[in-house]
């Protein structure tokens, strides 16, 4: 087993970073501190052909595999986790579902823009009172005719503020529980559909989030994604991939807090030498980096068996390993940005520093796309049904 | 317009430097490595004239190792339609004349309306090439380049340049060498579709002998140091400020002999 990257792997990679680096890099304490999303942000991810990573060509993506998609991730969250979380949540909350889950009509209808950036895509299931929960969401969509009205609301939506194009669960027939359950497509400007002011947060700045409330919107009854009450089926189908790239973000975090780190620690010096020459921060060096490794071993493990596998959810090995490796990379990331904190010292506790932002961003991913708990559930339940690994 | 590209693969800035113990060079394991930045102007320059007039190619022209031929490709991925990558273990530590040598030849097999060097190569910082390039096929040169304009009939190109405090505005006929400058262009990122189509565009390797050349340098380099490091400061401590101050004055004047 070996993940060498191809050539044109690396390639993309540094050509994000890079891109990151000079574009992003000079405005990421505007991004944080004003909570603002360059505005070409999703145009020029477009032309970098980014958007459309796993999508099939024909329309307007490349047909490429996951392990690329989670590079790009990761390298973009190297810079900046808030954007990227934005960018991921277009592409794989929004884009991939559509490809996967709805007909020609709608791919053709939605994709191509999505996949250029013209249109900003978004992803509504959690609810004020269904979170982890989210089986028991309350927003309900009944069949009028052409139409299906849409009454309820959607909280902490990446996107949100921004999007064009909107993935919404609703129920359909309550009284039927998980498999009551619909997906539509909602567009911007939707009759009745509108959208609160941008929830303030402590991290993951710059990628807009709020709470989305439909008030009798109506919705073409072709915007139906999957089958009526199969909305179970879009949830579930494409969310192995789903967690192995959230898991990219972490993993930029991660890496990105050591390098700084690295670099910090043998510039700074107390007691007469560079720092980096004391034996405990030599330690956490050390064991950041481990942290580091490990996350990407298993992510990028795991996004070479999403690509392989047929079928995910229950029952098979990805599902188990996605939930892991974001699990175990969201925590890592979170361990790798105190850490980072505590050898910058008193800067590293300054908004100066970027190191205090990336520890902000990383916690984020122990709660977004499913909590540290619902994951250790899932790996869990899939250990305990089998009777072994 | 039919533009060759000379590119340079060079040590990424971010890396960091160290010399050899015996001093014959750098230690080059680890180092990640880059187009030379001002290289990437050119490939950006030819991208547009290409553009602009519809037709024409843009050649890139490599001396290197194989490491090179990413550089290569990264060009390709911006949109470049082809590249000649020199690879001769003979050529490994050329000087900038051999450099010179080596791309007139391979340039006089091509063919060109216009040929773009970086003004200078991050690394060794000579600047010397594209003006023995120009020489050594006998064509005008501007260097310094930070705007140019083709003429319509494709006959001439007018050039702006930086000079002290201002710009100068040159008339050149083509084909002529023009080196790149900073302010140039803003060069674009090769996209994720450009590097996919990258991996099918050709790459033309070439040795020394391809091109009728035996390596002939002038320079060789007999010695690579780092700077010196940096002296520990000097501290004056428990006294009045009053006298500190007459203390460091004298100091900064007969020790340090800055004012
Ligand atoms: C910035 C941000 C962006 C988001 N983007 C989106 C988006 O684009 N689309 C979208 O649909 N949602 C989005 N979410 C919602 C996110 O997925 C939910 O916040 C998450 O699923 C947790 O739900 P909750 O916040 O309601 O927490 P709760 O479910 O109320 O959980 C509170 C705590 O209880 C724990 N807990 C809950 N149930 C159990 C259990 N059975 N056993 C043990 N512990 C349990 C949880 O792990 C957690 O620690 C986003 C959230 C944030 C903060």
């Amino acid at each position: 087993m070996h993940f060498e990257l191809t050539e044109e792997q690396r390639m993309l990679s540094d050509t994000v970073y890079k891109w990151a680096l000079n574009e992003l890099g000079p405005v990421q304490e505007k991004i944080d501190e004003e909570d603002w999303m360059p505005p070409n942000f999703f145009r020029d991810l477009g032309r970098l052909g980014v958007l459309g990573i796993t999508v099939e060509e024909r329309y307007g993506g490349l047909g490429m595999d996951v392990l690329t998609e989670v590079l790009v991730t990761e390298q973009l969250a190297r810079i900046c986790p808030g954007p990227a979380m934005s960018m991921v949540a277009h592409v794989e909350l929004c884009a991939s579902n559509i490809q996967r889950n709805a007909s020609d009509y709608l791919k053709e209808k939605y994709l191509p823009p999505l996949i250029r950036g013209e249109k900003v895509g978004a992803m509504g299931l959690t609810e004020p009172n269904a979170g982890s929960d989210a089986m028991a969401l309350r927003c309900r969509a009944v069949r009028n005719g052409n139409s299906f009205i849409l009454n309820g609301s959607k909280m902490f939506i990446t996107n949100g503020p921004i999007a064009d194009i909107v993935l919404v669960y609703a129920k359909t027939a309550p009284d039927l529980g998980p498999k009551g359950i619909s997906a539509f497509i909602v567009e911007k400007g939707a009759p009745g559909f509108s959208v609160s002011s941008k929830i303030k947060k402590a991290g993951m700045r710059g990628s807009p989030t709020a709470e989305l409330n439909f008030d009798d919107c109506e919705v073409p009854a072709e915007n139906l994604v999957g089958d009526l009450n199969g909305g179970v089926a879009v949830m579930t189908k494409g969310l192995d991939v789903e967690r192995v790239v959230v898991a990219g973000l972490s993993l930029g975090i991660s890496r990105q807090t050591l390098d700084y780190s690295i670099k910090y620690s043998r510039e700074r010096e107390q007691f007469g030498v560079p720092i980096c020459e004391f034996q405990m921060i030599q330690a956490k060096l050390a064991e950041m980096y481990a942290r580091y490794e490990a996350s990407r071993n298993m992510i990028y493990r795991a996004a070479c068996l999403a690509q392989g596998a047929g079928r995910g959810g229950k029952g098979t090995q990805i599902t188990q390993l996605a939930a892991a490796a974001i699990l175990y990379a969201a925590e890592a990331a979170t361990r790798n940005g105190s850490d980072a904190v505590q050898i910058h010292g008193g800067y590293g506790y300054c908004l100066e520093f970027p190191v205090q932002k990336l520890w902000r961003d990383a916690k984020l991913l122990e709660i977004g796309a499913g909590t540290t708990e619902i994951r250790k559930m899932i790996i869990a339940r899939e250990l305990l049904r089998k009777g072994s690994i | 317009m039919k533009s060759l590209v000379c590119l340079k693969q060079v040590p990424d800035t971010e890396t960091q430097i160290k010399v050899k113990p015996d001093g014959t060079g750098i230690v080059t394991d680890g180092i990640k490595y880059v187009i030379n930045p001002y290289d990437e102007f050119s490939v950006e320059e030819a991208l547009r004239l290409k553009e602009k007039f519809k037709a024409g190619e843009v050649v890139i022209l490599t001396v290197g190792p194989d490491r090179c031929t990413e550089a290569i490709r990264t060009a390709l991925a911006m949109g470049a339609d082809r590249g000649i990558h020199v690879n001769d273990e003979s050529l490994n530590d050329a000087d900038p004349y051999s450099i010179a040598q080596v791309l007139a030849a391979a340039a006089s097999q091509e063919g060109y309306d216009l040929i773009f060097c970086g003004h200078r190569a991050i690394d060794d910082d000579f600047g010397e090439v594209g003006a023995m390039l120009a020489e050594l096929l006998q064509l005008p040169q501007v260097t310094l380049v930070t705007k140019l304009e083709i003429a319509d009939d494709t006959q001439s190109a007018v050039v702006e340049r930086d000079v002290e405090g201002g710009k100068e505005v040159i008339e050149v006929p083509l084909p002529c060498v023009l080196t790149s400058q900073k302010g140039l262009n803003e060069p674009r990122y090769a996209s994720l579709p450009g590097i996919m189509k990258a991996k099918k565009k050709k790459i033309d390797k070439k040795t020394a002998a391809d091109l009728g050349i035996t390596s002939e340098r002038k320079l060789a380099p007999t010695e690579y140091t780092m700077p010196p490091e940096r002296k520990a400061g000097k501290k004056y401590e428990d006294m009045e400020p009053a006298e500190a101050a007459k203390i460091v004055v004298e100091a900064l004047r007969s020790e340090a002999k800055v004012i």
